[in-house]
């Protein structure tokens, strides 16, 4: 360690902040070098003086009862902003007693339940009406939640391998289907893992390809007995999901590259299963 | 005929789960009294860093009025959002909306030092060109030292508040001052030597 390095570090050292295997480089530094274990004194003195020296302002015990007494009142529903000062930081004080809820006109209650009764009937006639998500629509939420929780949470894969000999096998012995893997890399689609995720009220198997920078989680598992081909596509809060379904499997891809590219991966999917 | 229906209107009224008034009173009643209850859980939590709320406040406003508004405010606001508070350090997510509401303010009324383009340079020669003896000899005056934060810019002004007085962790005041805790360490460093600067300053005019 060199004058500058230990000068940097004087301050982290002092603080007690450096990890032990630099705070011993930097103590073999100051041993060896007069000037720079000066500095450090000094320095060390300097830091006990601030923090002793620096005047402390308690909180008079006038703003602890206005805080108090500001809190009671925001529970109360009392208006409390009065703008005194035109600005956001507001005074709270000099604001006149509010009213016990209790001596208030029966009027005042009244047009609370009204309130009340009204917003009641708006959640639970309109409301729902208006978001009661599909079975489909559920579905599709879920898709995207776990698409964006495998890329977020750093949980990708649980196995993480471009060969399919490697993932297929994995997947085959934690599910009770055995999912068609293919791998695509020679079509600009390389594989990049397998992981098992919970879906429809189901385990099933999540492949993920790769499209350039993008992640495509594909996910995979049994076609209920009323399968019938099927494809859909659509965008949902800025990602692409495609569905189709064959004899065997309901796939879902879900990504945020284009339709275009989803559609070109399904059709090369479904061109390596044929064989099988 | 006209008396049974007066008694049967009359006990109606004195049934208490039909009368509408009593109802909502007792509904009223339920949710002052949670109300209540929110209030006591918060100030039991967060009240006993008032002293470290008002003391930060007070050394950024440089103002005691200002600061006492600051920590009322930043005291509701933490109120308002307290049910999404789940952490343990209870005191640094205080510290943390006491700092932003303190900031608030203090662009409302254009402070123009919140930061500094004090660089590196004065930095690297700070320890040369001040005689830390010389310097340290004031350090225990306290009108002097707090003359000299009161000259330094804002942001080196919580961090030595964060460091000296609350000792709080590099981790910690990175949360609060929002900066990499990477960052912490050297301004904390150009805080001090610039602290120094101005006791060596303030003591060469003396001469």
């Amino acid at each position: 360690m060199n004058c500058e390095e230990a000068t940097k570090l004087m301050d982290g050292y002092l603080d007690g902040e450096l990890d032990p295997i630099t705070s011993q480089a930097l103590e073999q530094h100051l041993r060896e070098c007069g000037r720079c274990d000066q500095a450090y004194k000094t320095q060390g003195s300097l830091i006990r003086a601030i923090g002793n020296a620096t005047p402390y302002f308690k909180a008079p015990a006038e703003l602890r009862e206005r805080i108090q007494s500001s809190l009671r009142k925001e529970t109360t529903g009392q208006p409390v902003r009065n703008g005194v000062r035109g600005a956001q930081v507001l005074s709270y004080k000099r604001q006149p007693e509010p009213r016990s809820i209790l001596s208030e006109a029966p009027w005042n209650w009244l047009g609370l339940a009204a309130a009340l009764f009204f917003a009641a009937i708006i959640i639970f006639n309109v409301v729902p009406r208006l978001q009661r998500p599909g079975a489909d629509q559920f579905l599709e939420t879920q898709l995207i939640a776990s698409h964006v929780r495998s890329l977020m949470a750093n949980h990708l894969t649980d196995v993480a391998s471009s060969d399919q000999h490697t993932v297929k096998p994995w997947l085959d012995a934690k599910l009770d289907f055995a999912p068609p893997v293919v791998d695509l890399s020679s079509e600009g689609f390389p594989l990049v893992g397998g992981r098992l995720d919970y879906l429809d009220n189901r385990p099933v198997a999540a492949l993920i390809y790769q499209r350039r920078k993008h992640f495509i989680n594909f996910f995979v598992w049994p076609a209920g007995a009323d399968a019938a081909r099927s494809t859909k596509a659509m965008t949902r809060e800025g990602y692409q999901l495609l569905h189709w379904k064959d004899s065997d499997f309901n796939y879902w891809a879900v990504s945020d590259v284009n339709e275009k590219e989803l559609q070109e991966f399904k059709q090369l999917f479904e061109q390596q299963i044929l064989p099988h | 005929m006209a008396l049974p229906l007066k008694t049967a209107h009359a006990s109606q009224t004195e049934d208490f789960e039909s009368d509408p008034k009593i109802v909502k009173f007792v509904v009223v009643k339920k949710r002052e009294e949670q109300a209540k209850e929110e209030v006591l859980s918060f100030e039991e939590a967060m009240l006993p860093h008032l002293d470290a709320a008002h003391n930060l406040a007070r050394w950024l406003l440089r103002n005691e009025q200002d600061a006492q508004d600051v920590v009322q405010e930043a005291f509701l606001r933490a109120f308002k959002s307290f049910g999404g508070f789940h952490g343990s350090n209870g005191r640094a997510w205080l510290l943390t909306i006491v700092r932003n509401t303190s900031y608030t303010l203090l662009k409302k009324s254009h402070a123009v030092d919140l930061t500094t383009n004090f660089d590196e340079e004065i930095h690297a020669t700070g320890y040369e060109s001040v005689n830390p003896a010389t310097a340290l000899e004031h350090c225990e005056d306290a009108q002097l030292i707090r003359e000299a934060m009161d000259a330094l810019p804002a942001e080196f002004r919580e961090i030595l508040v964060l460091r000296h007085q609350e000792g709080l962790s590099y981790k910690e005041i990175a949360e609060i001052a929002q900066i990499p805790p990477g960052t912490v360490m050297s301004r904390l460093a150009r805080a001090r030597a610039k602290l120094k600067e101005y006791l060596a300053g303030r003591i060469a005019k003396e001469k």
